[in-house]
């Protein structure tokens, strides 16, 4: 059976990777391919770039960066951050990524969903939104969480899986950074009869968060994490032995 | 020194950086004195099939394939590159393959149970039919990635392994010197790079 994937995130600014604090026996802890190596060796199943910086150099820098990693990790790589054009998927596939998650650039223009998937499939094609509640629904929220953009998330994804998104990242603005597990009302809502991959993210906290998402979501694909896995609160080999024990098909 | 053949289609840096990764050489190529010069072939593929042979008759390379393998080339196909080796594809419409193995390119959907998602996605098990040549350092039940909404239909001599998607789905075949997997070893981690490192010492 398709095994559930664990997927680590991993902020880049200006070429480094924002720094976790614990990464156990990395020296250089903020090159992005020596984490990535790291991760990848650990058993994460792929690995999300997401590019948090604005200059133009920071960006050259970013491309040389992912360059990098694609020589020596070879797992799926997925980049975000700063695409909005069908010329910035261009750009990052070039250096080797496998999929391109568009956000605010979607929004802003949702044609960039469907023109991204026609030119390179909609397997390369990552729709990832902020949402939160909002008025008894669930509100799409832009620029990292700060702009609320008045669409409803479910109309949303509805419309991005139209369009051409190939997998749904769901990112619960209400859980993030909480760390008491995963916004699992939400994901269901949201996400519930979506009929492309969804992965999950905002809210993990321990290795229990993860077993819950997988057993009580079975449409769930994968879950997403961050500073859990910087911060080595929770290592990626003994969570998937821990999912395994569970009966969640990971791979070993 | 093995030719990955480039008609235009999809990315091969990571292909390319995989065999660098294990040490042998290999170039990306367009270029048929290349490829018959090549000790090894590998045809690589992502998108549709209607568009990949069309684009691999226009650069010519069709043919040189063909040849190459008519003459005892190992040579592997990867994803969309396994399915051209076969007969044909019902991929939006009905289309020629290269014809190298027995069968046609059919969709998931209809075959896998309703409810899986379309395409499959992910890291998948593989279970081992007649397995050989470049799995020689694999272990049945060891996870490969997958991306695809069609698969391989082929007469089961031909088929060397499978993967579970609430159905048996091909995950590799092999006539003779010719071999095709619908995972992609060059994102498939070890597991992946020890199929082409196996790939890359086959004698046929």
């Amino acid at each position: 059976m398709i095994a559930k994937r664990i997927i680590p995130c991993l902020d880049v600014r200006n070429g480094r990777v924002v720094k976790g604090k614990n990464f156990v026996g990395l020296t250089d802890v903020d090159s992005p391919a020596r984490l990535g190596k790291f991760y990848s060796d650990c058993g994460a199943d792929e690995l999300v770039f997401y590019d948090i910086t604005a200059s133009a150099e920071g960006r050259r820098l970013f491309t040389e960066v992912l360059t990098e990693v694609a020589r020596t990790v070879f797992i799926p790589l997925t980049v975000g951050g700063g695409i909005n054009s069908v010329d910035d998927f261009d750009r990052v596939l070039k250096c080797g990524a496998d999929k391109v998650s568009v956000n605010s650039g979607a929004i802003k223009d949702p044609r960039l969903i469907f023109e991204a998937a026609k030119r390179y499939g909609s397997q390369c094609v990552v729709l990832s939104a902020d949402v939160k509640r909002k008025d008894g629904g669930y509100r799409v929220f832009a620029k990292g969480g700060r702009e609320d953009t008045g669409l409803d998330a479910v109309e949303w994804i509805k419309r991005g899986v139209e369009l051409g998104a190939g997998e749904i990242v769901l990112n619960s603005i209400d859980t993030d950074g909480v760390k008491e597990g995963f916004d699992l009302e939400m994901l269901t809502d949201v996400c519930g009869s979506v009929n492309v991959p969804v992965i999950a993210s905002g809210g993990a906290g321990c290795m229990e968060d993860f077993t819950e998402l997988f057993t009580s979501l079975p449409f769930v694909d994968a879950g997403l994490a961050a500073s859990i896995f910087h911060y080595g609160e929770v290592s990626i080999k003994e969570l998937k032995s821990m999912l395994l024990e569970r009966g969640i098909p990971v791979r070993i | 020194m093995t030719a990955i053949v480039d008609y235009g289609v999809g990315n091969l840096f990571s292909l390319r950086s995989s065999f660098d990764a294990i040490g042998v050489e290999a170039v990306v190529t367009s270029d048929p004195a290349v490829i018959e010069a090549a000790e090894r072939v590998v045809l690589p593929g992502v998108g549709a099939f209607r568009d990949a042979a069309e684009k691999l008759r226009t650069t010519g390379l069709w043919d040189v394939v063909k040849n190459e393998a008519a003459k005892g080339k190992p040579l592997l196909g990867i994803c969309l590159g396994m399915q051209m080796l076969l007969e044909k594809s019902f991929e939006f419409g009905e289309y020629e393959g290269l014809g190298l193995i027995p069968g046609s390119v059919v969709p998931l959907e209809g075959y896998v149970p309703a409810g899986l998602k379309i395409p499959q996605m992910g890291w998948n098990a593989l279970e081992f039919k007649n397995a050989s040549g470049i799995f020689k350092n694999t272990k049945e039940g060891e996870y490969v990635y997958f991306v695809h909404s069609y698969y391989c239909d082929c007469p089961a001599e031909y088929v060397t392994a499978v993967t579970d998607y609430g159905a048996p789905v091909t995950a590799s075949v092999r006539r003779g010197n010719v071999y095709g997997c619908q995972f992609h070893p060059e994102k498939s981690g070890d597991v992946g790079l020890a199929i082409l490192r196996a790939f890359s010492e086959v004698k046929e």
